[in-house]
């Protein structure tokens, strides 16, 4: 296991930002933690880089127990947010930086920095800035910096949050490929679970400073362990106690007596998707989510009444 | 298959409350300490003095009749002074940021420039002009004059900042143009308006040049005459714990003033920028107006100083004095700019890298100057010095500390700013890539805060070579600064001989002023970092 975190707490005064968190990382793995604001995530990634110290509990990388170590010591490289470019260096002494603190020899450096460069796209950009790059560019050259030193764990918290749709969309898929590329292990904080489910290879999420549940992303959206999880990771139906997803209740052609009776309240067309809210004749409200074909198909239109058939739902103990 | 097993548990580790990375280091925690000391020492001293002569004595002399006509003199100073200052400055700072107003940008540094002449100076500028200007009413043009700028510059940053959407909403809703400025424009820049306030009644608190100049009596004054023509050492101590008192009730006043509220954007969107007024009509009375005060805040003075310069080349300026004046001014000032900037560090890096109760205090004490005037700082050291250091009295050692404790809430809020731009996201880059504790300080913080620290030191250095009152107390004996010797040929009515010193005085100051007008206005439109 590369990364083993053990009954970690920490609070910050009143505040209970972890209690009891235990996770696994194995070898290579691209692991996501997912949750939403407060939940704890980038606490505990900062607590594995030794940026945070916990109150109680372990962290053991690679075997070692590292939990009064510092973060020099830690061989992890951390990527922020908001990029965190030293602003009086270039792109070239920005990557060098933990090359230099190690005072490698300067050829090495500068081929090291040059295959870096490389591999983020950066090329040519070696003499600029920070204050000359874009978001993406700088994003990239903060991962450069983070890898240059070989880590053996690699952390990113919301590396992505801070950029706009398009470019976002294109890094995620940028670092999927790079981690086949190198297959440094490697954990990333987000809140948005279509990131996650896109990028990672498992999940973990996180509530409230308590892990909800953690596996492979179909996993988690197939068989989630409770109300929190299953609304977190995808949209939900709410009858009573059951959970429904909306794309698993099926439309029928007309009321044939097979089905729930429903009214078609709203039609929404968002492209290829097709939102249906619909009242069933009890009087509960649930939408669905069709496709542009089906929707067609059966000439959808509001105040239509026809037949709905409800998957068996979700129930999760209290 | 899933790789996350339920990790096995284990004996839970022993509570880490403490764990050695998190330990202060030491050199900030002893440069801190050794800052709050000095801040505390004058002040400690004077309570000390007063308690070693008994406090009935000091009742006695406090429930003079004197201390009735100085407290009556301070307030209404204060009142006239403060209220003239704020219309002025909330005026100018309006018409500079949101009219169209010819040739603004012109306006807008003359506007500031007065910060750059010293307040004894513009006295000086009047008097030795109209012999006659003494009293109340001089005391309060003079200062106002001087002061107005301190409410006009955060002021117009202020307005500079504002969110126009915010506007645009509230007549939407019905208020009308004047209403909009009362409620929503200027309830946003109040807490600049009464921070600059606050500055110009403490600089009032502090001030004793100019009103010796005009005649005025305020407890400065007061205490200066006790203490170096009555030898009355109790006494000066006494009107100086009043002082410190009257300062204290002020800056609880600006607390409950400025309110807890504070005006916020509405969203993180971009901001709209307020498109500036027409004057139409107004533009000639509004021009009149602002020419009218530059042409009394900066004309006269200047117009004064060169009238005198040029009277006194006739006689016969002993320019070796000049330039011992000079070199004494230049070395205290950039010793003291040097301590007080040392000082602002650790600090510094303490309430904000290490922020608990103890560092927020330090760094509360370190603002505590700005409360004390230098008279009040002089006059600690002076009664610490007669009693246990005798070898300090008078050394040029003790003028520096003075200077330094004197200045450095200038030298806190210089480092600090830097220190804002700073973020510990990148010393955390630092500790993750590798360094040590030290080299994160020498190859990432320290790079990133070396242009605040140096404006730190300019600061300081600027407000040293400037200052009168603490220096005509400390100053060594036979050795004299600028403002010493300016002083003594002013008090001698040499205004011939005194000139060349106050313009090299101006000269200095009015660099920064410039400088830091430019600065301001910059900032003000930059968009705040994320």
């Amino acid at each position: 296991m590369a990364i083993e975190v053990r009954e970690v707490s920490k609070r910050f005064g009143d505040f209970v930002a972890l209690e009891d968190v235990s996770i696994t990382v194995s070898d290579g793995a691209l692991t996501a933690l997912l949750g939403p604001s407060g939940s704890g995530k980038s606490t505990l990634l900062r607590i594995i880089a030794g940026l945070e110290s916990p109150d109680s509990g372990e962290v053991v990388i690679e075997g070692n127990d590292v939990t009064d170590a510092p973060a020099r010591s830690r061989g992890v490289g951390f990527v922020f947010q908001h990029y965190a470019p030293f602003k009086h260096m270039t792109v070239h002494d920005n990557v060098a930086f933990g090359l230099s603190v190690r005072k490698r020899p300067k050829d090495e450096i500068r081929a090291r920095v040059e295959e870096l460069l490389g591999l983020v796209r950066l090329s040519g950009l070696a003499g600029r800035y920070p204050s000359q790059l874009s978001g993406g560019q700088l994003q990239r050259m903060a991962l450069a910096r983070a890898l240059a030193v070989q880590p053996r764990v690699l952390l990113l918290d919301e590396p992505f949050g801070a950029l706009d749709a398009q470019v976002r969309a294109e890094l995620r898929e940028w670092l999927r490929r790079l981690h086949e590329e190198i297959h440094v292990t490697t954990i990333f904080v987000t809140h948005d679970q279509e990131e996650a489910m896109e990028v990672a290879e498992q999940i973990v999420v996180m509530n409230a400073g308590r892990i909800e549940q953690a596996g492979a992303p179909r996993e988690l959206y197939e068989s989630p362990r409770n109300e929190f999880v299953m609304s977190f990771v995808g949209p939900v139906n709410r009858l009573g106690d059951a959970f429904l997803r909306p794309h698993d209740i099926q439309i029928l052609p007309e009321s044939n007596g097979t089905g729930t009776e429903a009214l078609v309240e709203r039609v929404v067309h968002l492209g290829f998707e097709v939102r249906v809210e619909l009242k069933l004749h009890d009087g509960r409200d649930v939408w669905a989510q069709v496709t542009r074909e089906v929707a067609h198909e059966l000439e959808l239109t509001e105040g239509q009444i026809l037949s709905v058939r409800l998957p068996a739902p979700h129930v999760f103990a209290r | 298959m899933s790789t996350f097993a339920p990790a096995q548990p284990v004996t839970s580790r022993l509570t880490r409350t403490w764990s050695g990375r998190r330990r202060w280091p030491l050199v900030s925690a002893v440069g801190a300490t050794v800052a709050a000391a000095l801040v505390l020492l004058p002040l400690a001293f004077l309570v000390i003095q007063a308690q070693q002569s008994g406090w009935g004595e000091v009742e006695r002399l406090l429930l003079r009749h004197t201390v009735v006509v100085l407290l009556w003199n301070t307030v209404r100073l204060t009142l006239a002074c403060t209220v003239l200052c704020a219309v002025l400055g909330v005026g100018a700072a309006w018409c500079v940021e949101r009219t169209a107003l010819p040739l603004r940008r012109l306006w807008a540094v003359a506007l500031v420039l007065p910060l750059g002449i010293p307040d004894f100076v513009v006295g000086f500028g009047w008097v030795s002009l109209e012999p006659g200007l003494h009293g109340y009413l001089a005391a309060v043009m003079i200062m106002t004059l001087s002061l107005y700028p301190l409410v006009y510059l955060p002021t117009r940053i202020a307005l500079a900042s504002v969110d126009a959407g915010l506007e645009e909403a509230a007549r939407s809703l019905g208020l009308s143009s004047w209403q909009t400025f009362w409620r929503v424009t200027l309830r946003q820049v109040r807490p600049a308006v009464v921070g600059g306030c606050l500055l110009v009644t403490l600089g009032l608190l502090a001030e004793y040049g100019a009103f010796e100049i005009v005649q005025y009596q305020t407890f400065t004054v007061a205490i200066f005459t006790e203490f170096k023509l009555g030898f009355d050492a109790v006494g000066a101590c006494a009107l100086s714990l009043v002082l410190v008192l009257v300062s204290a009730a002020v800056l609880g006043g600006e607390r409950a003033l400025a309110g807890r509220g504070r005006a916020w954007r509405s969203g993180s969107g971009v901001r709209r920028i307020a498109p500036r007024v027409s004057l139409g009509g107004w533009a000639a009375p509004v021009l009149a107006g602002l020419t009218a005060l530059s042409g009394l805040a900066l004309g006269v003075p200047i117009g004064s100083l060169v009238y005198w310069m040029l009277r006194g080349s006739s006689s016969t300026l002993p320019s070796s004095s000049i330039l011992a004046a000079v070199g004494h001014t230049a070395e205290f000032s950039a010793a003291a700019a040097a301590v007080s900037t040392a000082l602002a560090v650790p600090v510094t890096a303490l309430a904000m890298r290490h922020r608990n109760r103890v560092t927020l205090l330090i760094e509360r004490l370190a603002y505590l100057p700005m409360a004390l005037p230098g008279l009040v700082i002089a006059l600690g050291l002076v009664s610490f010095s007669v009693r246990y250091a005798l070898a300090l009295y008078q050394s040029s050692l003790e003028l520096i500390v003075a200077y330094s404790i004197l200045f450095l809430p200038l030298a806190v809020v210089g480092v600090r700013s830097a220190m804002g731009q700073a973020s510990p996201r990148l010393e955390e880059v630092g500790r993750s890539l590798g360094c040590r504790p030290a080299a994160v300080w020498r190859r990432v913080t320290l790079p990133l805060i070396a242009p605040g620290l140096g404006a730190a030191f300019a600061l300081v250095f600027i407000s040293s070579a400037t200052e009168l009152t603490a220096t005509l107390l400390l100053r060594p004996t036979g050795v004299n600064t600028l403002a010493t010797q300016f002083w003594s040929y002013t008090t001698d009515f040499s205004y011939g001989a005194a000139a060349p010193y106050a313009a090299l005085m101006v000269a200095i100051s009015a660099v920064p002023a410039y400088l830091l007008s430019r600065r301001m206005s910059t900032l003000a439109r930059m968009r705040p970092e994320t």
